[in-house]
């Protein structure tokens, strides 16, 4: 993988630095460099592990129990798409396969152009106006096939519009 | 000039279908037309199929308009949007007399869709932080025996009586010198089908900070920490907001309201692991570990958060809260039958046409629950099966559909209420997909730490797999009862515990989709 910025190396460092003491510190680190740099360098390992004084084991093991931890960079635009039983029940399996197809990519993957990476997820608390999926920090619900083609393009076209 | 006030809510579902978009027009259009136009965002009603729900405020009462989508926005106004006016086809009328909301019994939703969630003038105004103002004046016995007076039980699934776990907190005695104890708030709703938390958060945030402060006076907690699912970004902003909110009014923080006693809160967020919900797998991740379940005993209560005794509640226990202290312990006693006292906040979801929030005493029967409020399918085909209590939750096939919802009465039929999800399949759903499913989910979920769980799951995917495929079926039937035993008998929660009942129902109730002649005779 290659080396963080010297920026991102700040970042960590001042985001340790500014959770270390709050009890139970480690998932609000975690959170903390996730949401700055998308995901959790493996070079941030050891500065957490000196800061909480544990070991980098010990950081590793948590890191990979939950699922929402990434130790990779995503794409652009991240993709959830609800699994779960409410979703089911309003088509979010074909729905599933629809996006996989479209994108061309599986669950834990990223597109060749780094656009898009795809997730699943266990509910998003829509589960009375599914299929639901989530971009970023936005909800959409009743996400058909049309629906879910139409978010895609969105995604793609506005920022080409910016440039 | 007044202006007029216009509700857009900004809760989740809302804003899954586009409510921010409508506000924005409704606001642009206003603005056009020269008319002083208020847009409130409230929270939601929780009658999701309306959303976005657009309310305007009349001198009798609100009217509401649904479900509205920007392209809507210019015709209603020109159909007398602002006066309130009853003659385009998306006018329901006055929002409290729309049945489905007009036929609930809504003591913790009292207030949902009504206020502002933010505002604290709104919240007053609406009985809040009576409740509060009672417990600062009683000791803490006395908070904890009207808690018990209410014969509420933990909404979180297990239906524990909130009142006795106060009271063991209470009881307790901190290690050594130290004397921290503390309130969780579990805010994972991980269950699908389940919503009530999220609304609470969302609609009603003070009412949860009330009754968790509540919750620290009556036990001795001076810290609390709500964990929240990442799942819930919206519910997530405005709790932040909601925290400060009522710190910088004196409801929250050191000396609240002038009283000397303390209370800190603290939001705390999930990282997308369903075991978290667990209570003590929940404890782990906020001490910054693995989730993995502890052992029980000792109870949380005694040996909780960083070994200190703690209370672990759901939303909705606390948010039951503040009501009972305000109205007493028998007033919310007055409601439900048998042992489940109170009011239950079921959640319709799935493929229902009419998916939502409903408030109701114990005691209504499922089928009147989905036909009255849910009015049948969203595809208009026949409902098949409906998974009550989330993924650990039974299937029930229509012979069951009678049961009352009340705890003891669904564990007759070997289901559970759990958080009150109800999710609706139609006849397209094949039962045994649902049943692999389950076994999947447990694998992905399973903390690890048992082996019926961790191993037994995966097991579980690869037999229903070959009954599926109609290898020897016979055999691998029976294996697949003996996994179930397995798995219920030798777990160490219910997660591993409980995702037999739902693989079971599906066996019991339909087994023809089991058979892969049957399933292809059904599905083409
Ligand atoms: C696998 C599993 C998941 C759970 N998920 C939740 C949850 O998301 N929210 C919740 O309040 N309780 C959940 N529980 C129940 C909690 O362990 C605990 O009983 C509850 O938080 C106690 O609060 P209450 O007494 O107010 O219900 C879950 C239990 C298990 C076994
Ligand atoms: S039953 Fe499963 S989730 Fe529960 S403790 Fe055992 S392995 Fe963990
Ligand atoms: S099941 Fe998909 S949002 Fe709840």
């Amino acid at each position: 993988m290659s080396g963080l910025t010297e920026a991102d190396r700040t970042a960590v460092s001042t985001i340790v630095d500014q959770l270390k003491s709050k009890p139970g510190a480690l998932l609000p680190i975690l959170h903390g460099i996730q949401d700055r740099l998308g995901y959790i360098p493996s070079e941030a390992v050891p500065l957490i592990a000196e800061a909480l004084q544990q070991t980098a084991a010990e950081i590793h093991g948590v890191i990979s129990f939950y699922h929402q931890f990434r130790t990779s960079p995503p794409g652009r635009h991240q993709l959830q798409i609800c699994r779960a039983e409410a979703c089911q029940a309003r088509g979010a399996r074909e729905l599933e396969a629809h996006a996989k197809a479209k994108l061309g990519i599986g669950y834990h993957q990223t597109s060749p152009d780094r656009e898009f990476s795809l997730e699943p997820v266990y509910c998003l608390g829509n589960c009375a106006c599914g299929p639901s999926v989530r971009v970023g920090d936005e909800i959409v619900g009743r996400v058909d096939a049309t629906r879910f083609d139409q978010l895609v393009d969105e995604l793609t076209t506005v920022p080409l519009e910016v440039k | 000039m007044m202006s007029l006030k216009i509700f857009v809510p900004c809760d989740t579902t809302a804003l899954a279908l586009g409510a921010d978009k409508v506000a924005a027009e409704i606001a642009a259009e206003a603005a056009e037309r020269g008319a002083a136009v208020e847009v409130v965002r409230n929270g939601s009603r929780g009658l999701f199929w309306l959303e976005p729900l657009v309310e305007v405020e009349t001198a009798e009462g609100r009217v509401a308009y649904g479900p509205v989508a920007v392209r809507d926005v210019k015709e209603l106004f020109d159909a007398g949007l602002l006066s309130g006016g009853q003659e385009h086809p998306l006018c329901q009328g006055l929002t409290e007399q729309i049945p489905y909301l007009a036929k609930q019994q809504r003591l913790t939703f009292a207030r949902a869709g009504i206020t502002d969630p933010l505002s604290l003038e709104d919240y007053q105004a609406h009985d809040g932080f009576k409740g509060l103002r009672k417990a600062l004046q009683s000791s803490p016995q006395a908070i904890v025996d009207e808690v018990k007076a209410s014969g509420l039980r933990g909404r979180g699934g297990a239906a524990f009586p909130t009142g006795i776990k106060w009271q063991t907190v209470l009881d307790a005695q901190p290690d050594g010198e130290q004397t921290q104890k503390y309130i969780v708030c579990n805010a994972d709703e991980g269950d699908s089908g389940t919503f009530a938390d999220r609304m609470v958060m969302e609609a009603d945030p003070y009412m949860l900070i009330e009754g968790m402060t509540i919750a620290g006076l009556a036990v001795g907690a001076d810290q609390g920490y709500i964990y929240l699912r990442s799942e819930y970004p919206v519910a997530h902003r405005i709790l932040d907001q909601a925290i400060e909110k009522a710190e910088a009014a004196g409801f929250l923080g050191e000396n609240i309201l002038g009283s000397g006693r303390t209370f800190r809160l603290e939001v705390r967020l999930g990282a997308g692991a369903y075991i978290c919900g667990e209570e003590t797998s929940l404890l782990e991740s906020l001490e910054g570990k693995r989730g993995l379940v502890r052992a029980k005993p000792p109870l949380p209560a005694l040996v909780g958060l960083f070994g200190q005794p703690t209370v672990v509640n759901n939303v909705l226990s606390l948010a039951a809260v503040p009501f009972i202290l305000a109205e007493g312990g028998q007033a919310y006693a007055d409601y439900g039958m048998g042992r489940s006292r109170g009011t239950l906040p079921m959640q319709l979801a799935g493929n229902i046409e009419r998916g939502g929030l409903i408030e109701l005493a114990f005691g209504m029967s499922l089928r009147e629950l989905m036909e009255e409020f849910g009015g049948g399918t969203a595809s208009g085909r026949p409902i098949r099966a409906v998974q009550v209590g989330g993924p650990l939750g039974a299937y029930l096939p229509e012979s069951q559909w009678d049961t009352p919802l009340d705890y003891e009465a669904f564990s007759a039929v070997g289901a559970v209420l759990g958080h009150g999800g109800v999710v609706v399949f139609d006849d397209t759903v094949d039962m045994s997909e649902q049943a692999r499913f389950s076994m999947e989910f447990c694998v992905e979920e399973s903390c690890g730490k048992c082996t019926p769980c961790r191993i037994g799951s995966t097991r579980g995917v690869e037999v229903i797999d070959r009954i599926r495929n109609g290898e020897r079926p016979e055999q691998n039937l029976e294996l697949l009862g003996d996994l179930c035993d397995t798995m219920e008998f030798g777990s160490l929660c219910a997660m591993g515990g409980m995702t037999p009942y739902p693989v079971r129902s599906a066996l019991t109730h339909f087994p023809e989709d089991f058979n892969p002649q049957g399933r292809e005779a059904d599905h083409g």
